[in-house]
């Protein structure tokens, strides 16, 4: 269970809107553990650690437009660079009503929109680049951002990596650009969870201190701590907000726990792309109890 | 028989130049990036007349790739140049998904392709990507012969819907197209009409094909010259048109035998009229330090090898 931690100083998000939160993101947990499981196949863990993140973005902070196009004129738009998170992103997009939930049903399957990785290619609405080749969405996050700038759409644009994805040498060449270059309409956040594949990202390869990495490449750097804790997320996307528009392009370090909200799923890298069998389905349903009913 | 005649010599890379300084001045949609190779790539007017619109992205192919799918988000129409073995085999994955399977409206535009890039080797003489390029679903490729051709269809892209890959020389070579021609994508233009044999030729090859025909007609030999400027979508009927009257063809491109413009016809004859057919191409090789006719010569990427794959591909009927 996800446990908020209330800073009485905090005016935002308030009270009913918290719990509003809460509920999408328990919900949202549900959806991912039953999508993955259905196929016994997808990426539970690093879905369920960016839950909250995503929840609020898409709820509390992006300016969205009703109705889904590709060019996201005049509202703010998302890209995610780290695709194999899709459970949580089709979740996201489907209870923000940019398709119907039961749509989540068709996870993987043959035939359906909901692709193992998002693509744009079946027409979804919500996705406006495939991705899950890693390295490849902060580039194209940038460009919609220069974009924006071209069409004096004073909007944002927000990307979302995952961490070992910097291992992938575009990503420094997109980092490089943006700075060089003033590209401070675009909001990149990190998802430092500390996992991979192989293991953790120190094993497999140290990404340092990657805090200085992007203040050295010219960035402005905003650091969650508790990136599962819907507060510190909310606060955290308003204070990177109010660094957009100052010249330099600003980047979010979210510290998340993989799996988060699964107990058994939490503090390991082996639920990275593993789907639970039917009686760890029961037991993470159980640490989630439905709240806006299920798909 | 037509007679093509040249009176000056331009690079290709001139004709996409001045096509993108048109296209700049009536399209605002249009932006341009570069790698670096803003000279080479004939993109100095477009920067100066527009530098909202143009992107110097360093050299950093990967990322102009990304940022030019990003680019179409909000409408404009991207334009990317970079020499053709940075415009490819370097950034085939991101052209992949974030161009190709994401349906992005990018044109790729590819200087220096071949061997006709000449003294700097073989590291930058890209012969493999027309192969990785047609390969990709829903991706246009166009390989264009002359200046006139190629500032033809540096503007006729812009209103193609979807990612093309355009690709273009480095050389001054023969200048024997229409400058008003109207290009038409898919559409293979018929220069000469002949009864002997097909040469079906792209981008540099199209004049030696040319200078090919001359001779053979002065040996009484009849050959029906196609320009085939776009590779896919192949125009299937001019071609099997052209070889049910003369029973023979032969291809020709400065790109590899595997994967080019060649075997997407080998594959079209053996479906619908099985033909004997020659090749010219680099015959599964990297190319080399030399001047770009030294290094057609010893490819064999000129007339006088056209001449004799002409006569075998005649023996065959």
């Amino acid at each position: 269970m996800n446990i908020v931690n209330l800073n009485c100083n905090q005016i935002k998000p308030t009270m009913q809107e918290l719990e509003k939160l809460n509920n999408i993101t328990t919900q949202t947990r549900r959806d991912i553990l039953r999508m993955v499981h259905k196929v016994n196949s997808g990426h539970p863990g690093g879905s369920l650690g960016c839950a909250e993140f995503l929840v609020t973005l898409f709820n509390s902070v992006m300016k969205r437009n009703d109705d889904f196009s590709m060019d996201g004129i005049n509202e703010d738009i998302f890209f995610l660079s780290n695709g194999h998170i899709s459970p949580v992103f089709y979740s996201v997009l489907a209870r923000c009503g940019y398709f119907d939930v039961d749509e989540l049903n068709t996870f993987r399957l043959i035939n359906s929109r909901l692709q193992g990785h998002p693509t744009t290619h079946e027409g979804l609405p919500g996705v406006r680049i495939a991705s899950g080749s890693l390295g490849q969405g902060l580039s194209v996050a940038i460009g919609a951002s220069l974009s924006k700038k071209i069409n004096k759409d004073d909007n944002l644009v927000y990307c979302l990596m995952g961490d070992g994805e910097l291992q992938e040498g575009q990503n420094w060449e997109a980092i490089m650009y943006a700075a060089a270059k003033n590209v401070d309409n675009i909001i990149a956040t990190i998802d430092l969870n500390g996992q991979q594949i192989d293991g953790s990202t120190d094993d497999v390869i140290k990404l340092g201190n990657v805090r200085t990495k992007f203040e050295s490449f010219g960035w402005d750097v905003i650091e969650i701590d508790n990136g599962n804790n819907i507060t510190d997320i909310f606060n955290g996307l308003e204070k990177a907000k109010s660094k957009t528009f100052l010249g330099k392009p600003v980047c979010i370090l979210l510290k998340t726990i993989m799996g988060n909200g699964v107990d058994f799923m939490m503090h390991t890298h082996e639920w990275h792309g593993k789907a639970p069998n039917d009686e760890q389905l029961e037991i993470g349903l159980k640490q989630n109890p439905e709240t806006l009913g299920d798909y | 028989m037509k007679n093509y005649t040249f009176t000056e010599k331009k690079d290709t890379r001139s004709g996409f130049g001045d096509g993108l300084t048109e296209l700049g001045l009536k399209n605002n949609n249009i932006v341009a990036l570069c790698a670096d190779l803003t000279g080479s790539l004939k993109m100095n007017d477009f920067k100066k007349n527009h530098p909202d619109r143009f992107f110097q992205v360093g050299i950093a192919e990967a990322n102009m790739m990304g940022i030019a799918a990003g680019l179409t988000i909000g409408g404009k129409i991207p334009f990317t140049g970079t020499f053709a073995n940075f415009s490819t085999g370097r950034v085939y994955d991101q052209i992949r998904q974030s161009i190709a399977y994401s349906g992005k409206n990018v044109k790729i535009c590819a200087s220096h392709a071949g061997i006709t890039l000449g003294e700097d080797g073989a590291t930058h003489q890209i012969l493999e990507d027309i192969g990785m390029m047609k390969m990709l679903p829903g991706m246009t490729v166009i390989n264009t012969c002359d200046y006139n051709q190629t500032k033809a269809a540096t503007i006729a892209i812009a209103d193609h819907k979807g990612p093309v890959y355009l690709r273009f020389g480095r050389p001054k070579v023969p200048v024997f197209t229409d400058p008003n021609q109207e290009f038409k994508i898919g559409k293979g233009v018929k220069m000469t009409e002949g009864n002997d044999v097909t040469i079906v030729a792209t981008g540099h090859l199209v004049w030696e094909a040319l200078e090919a025909s001359k001779v053979l007609f002065e040996q009484g030999i009849s050959a029906e010259v196609i320009n085939i400027h776009t590779i896919k979508p192949l125009d299937e009927e001019i071609i099997l048109k052209s070889v049910s009257k003369t029973g023979c063809i032969v291809s020709a491109e400065e790109h590899n035998y595997l994967g080019g413009l060649g075997e997407s016809i080998s594959r079209l004859l053996s479906l619908n009229n099985p033909t004997p057919q020659e090749f010219i191409a680099t015959q599964d090789t990297f190319g080399e330090s030399g001047t770009p006719a030294q290094l057609m010569e010893k490819y064999g990427l000129n007339s006088e090898n056209i001449i004799k794959k002409v006569k075998s591909a005649i023996q065959r009927k």
